[in-house]
């Protein structure tokens, strides 16, 4: 699905990734890990356009993707969640969910007075997809919550909710675990499992390594930068070299 | 009796201009601190066209298009920046376009301004008498209340709200939030544009002078009184501040107190927002939501 090739980013003197080489096929959930500051979020920000690469080729589905703005990214099918979760804390949860949709008839202003019925069966349709979803990762008694009330872990539910919201054919999850407890891990995975039975592709980053041998059916380890290595979870965890970057031995 | 029509009709033109500005501010997230340009655009275009005889609904029409055009113009390279950034940007806006009234002197008549500037005639009706003025404002008030609040509660007005919330997100979701921090600019520029048409041709003369930050002040403070993001706050607003200030201006006070007062007003302005700040930061009405 997705491909990179020789992908480069610097800030100022320090080499966040270096000719980064690497391609997903046919895996539906692919692991991204690595020590702290080896990379992965800059690779994240690089594939969804939130940051331009210095040099390096990206390809989504054959097609080039570098360059594009994150919008036009996300339209093209791959979105993505936060490390530190984003929410929008000041709008209810249901909110947050139908905000989510992809090309609305209903934000062009001309719409709003001349094609209101369409916008109106949107509209309930869309809700009705929206209250299905949030029932589904657990949070419809708040749907009329304001976002930001939420704990972080339900955050992190909505968050996933709604990437699936915007209707995408690929999602990257940086740290989909992270800070929360493990009862809410254990939901965390189930719903994931879920979505790839649905045939949703993920991308994700995370720490937890229970998560990530539980889950991932390919793994790239990145370390300073560059790829030292990839393979299934098993070889990954036996390779000298992943020991040594997370070890330090 | 005249006061009390004056009152209300400073109270509804303040309130269109306070309604335009809190889409920009209140649901966008967007601090335009030039917002009174757009209001001095559009009594500028209205006023001159009019002088030069051209019919009336035909001037209010082109002023409402230059106040959306030029917000259109404006919001290109501003909303490049964020946050701060933006507000400086609009904050230089205003001030540019103060000094282009204030010196195309050919265009404007500069620091003399524009006398005898006509009464609106609409359908051969010619809205003179303060009661009529009264109607033709309140009337457009309640079009613009209406026309906003349909933006608002509609799927465009969350995702300006979401574009307040974080914009980021909404990038990351697919939405390209530059084209619709524009659209809320332009729609907010042309209600500006509105309240300043009915500004200038209830006034009959503007000069330069009357479109000063301390006026984009006085309509950040209207929306933040009133409680910006909501519906009514504007209006509630408008209604608390203008009639402040506004009834101010006919007690019989001796003359003397005069340069007393206008400072006066001013400290009571900024003592009013440090109250607010500290205990209502959110406003006198409250933006809908549960749990705090």
């Amino acid at each position: 699905m997705i491909e990179t090739k020789g992908l480069s980013k610097s800030f100022g003197g320090i080499q966040a990734l270096s000719n980064c080489t690497l391609s997903l096929k046919g895996h539906a959930i692919t692991g991204l890990i690595g020590p702290n500051g080896s990379g992965k979020t800059t690779l994240f920000n690089l594939i969804t356009g939130f940051l331009p690469p210095d040099s390096g080729e990206i390809y989504f589905k054959g097609k080039r993707i570098d360059g594009r703005l994150p919008h036009e990214v996300a339209s093209a099918g791959i979105v993505r969640t936060f490390q530190l979760t984003r929410v929008l804390p000041k709008m209810t949860v249901l909110d947050n969910m139908l905000i989510a949709c992809p090309r609305q008839t209903g934000e062009t202003l001309s719409s709003l007075f001349f094609h209101s019925n369409t916008i109106r069966v949107e509209e309930n349709q869309n809700r009705k997809r929206a209250l299905e979803l949030i029932e589904w990762v657990g949070l419809s008694h708040l749907k009329d919550q304001w976002a930001g009330n939420l704990s972080y872990g339900q955050q992190k539910l909505l968050e996933l909710a709604r990437a699936l919201m915007a209707n995408p054919t690929m999602i990257l999850l940086d740290e989909p675990t992270a800070g929360i407890n493990p009862i809410m891990i254990q939901t965390m995975m189930e719903l994931i499992l879920k979505m790839k039975e649905w045939g949703m592709i993920f991308f994700i980053i995370e720490h937890n390594m229970d998560v990530i041998i539980e889950l991932c059916e390919w793994i790239f380890v990145l370390d300073n930068g560059e790829k030292i290595a990839e393979g299934k979870p098993k070889e990954i965890q036996q390779n000298p070299r992943v020991i040594e970057a997370y070890l330090g031995v | 009796m005249d006061l009390f029509l004056h009152l209300w009709i400073m109270i509804f033109i303040y309130s269109i201009f306070a309604m335009s500005l809190n889409l920009e501010m209140g649901y966008t997230g967007l601090f335009n601190f030039g917002h009174i340009a757009f209001f001095g655009i559009g009594a500028y275009t209205s006023a001159l066209l009019t002088l030069h005889q051209i019919p009336f609904a035909l001037a209010f029409v082109v002023a409402l298009v230059a106040s959306g055009f030029f917000g259109f113009l404006l919001s290109i390279p501003s909303l490049r920046l964020r946050g701060d950034y933006f507000g400086i940007a609009t904050l230089g806006f205003g001030e540019i376009l103060r000094m282009v009234f204030q010196n195309e002197v050919w265009l404007t008549k500069g620091p003399m301004g524009l006398p005898g500037i006509p009464k609106p005639i609409l359908f051969s009706y010619r809205f003179a008498t303060l009661p009529q003025y009264l109607l033709l404002t309140m009337g457009l008030t309640i079009v613009t209340f209406l026309i906003l609040r349909i933006i608002i509660r509609s799927p465009l007005g969350r995702t300006l709200r979401g574009i307040r919330e974080d914009e980021i997100v909404l990038m990351a979701l697919g939405k390209n939030a530059f084209h619709f921090k524009i659209k809320s600019v332009v729609i907010g520029s042309v209600f500006a544009g509105l309240a300043g048409v009915l500004w200038t041709h209830y006034t009959t003369f503007i000069s330069p002078g009357d479109f000063t930050l301390s006026e984009t002040i006085l309509v950040l403070l209207i929306v933040v009184l009133g409680g910006k993001g909501t519906e009514w706050g504007p209006l509630m607003g408008a209604f608390v501040l203008i009639f402040f200030q506004e009834s101010l201006r006919f007690l019989k006070l001796p003359t003397e107190w005069g340069r007393y007062l206008a400072p006066l007003q001013q400290m009571i302005f900024g003592g009013l927002l440090i109250f607010l700040m500290i205990y209502r930061p959110e406003g006198l009405i409250r933006e809908k939501g549960e749990g705090r």
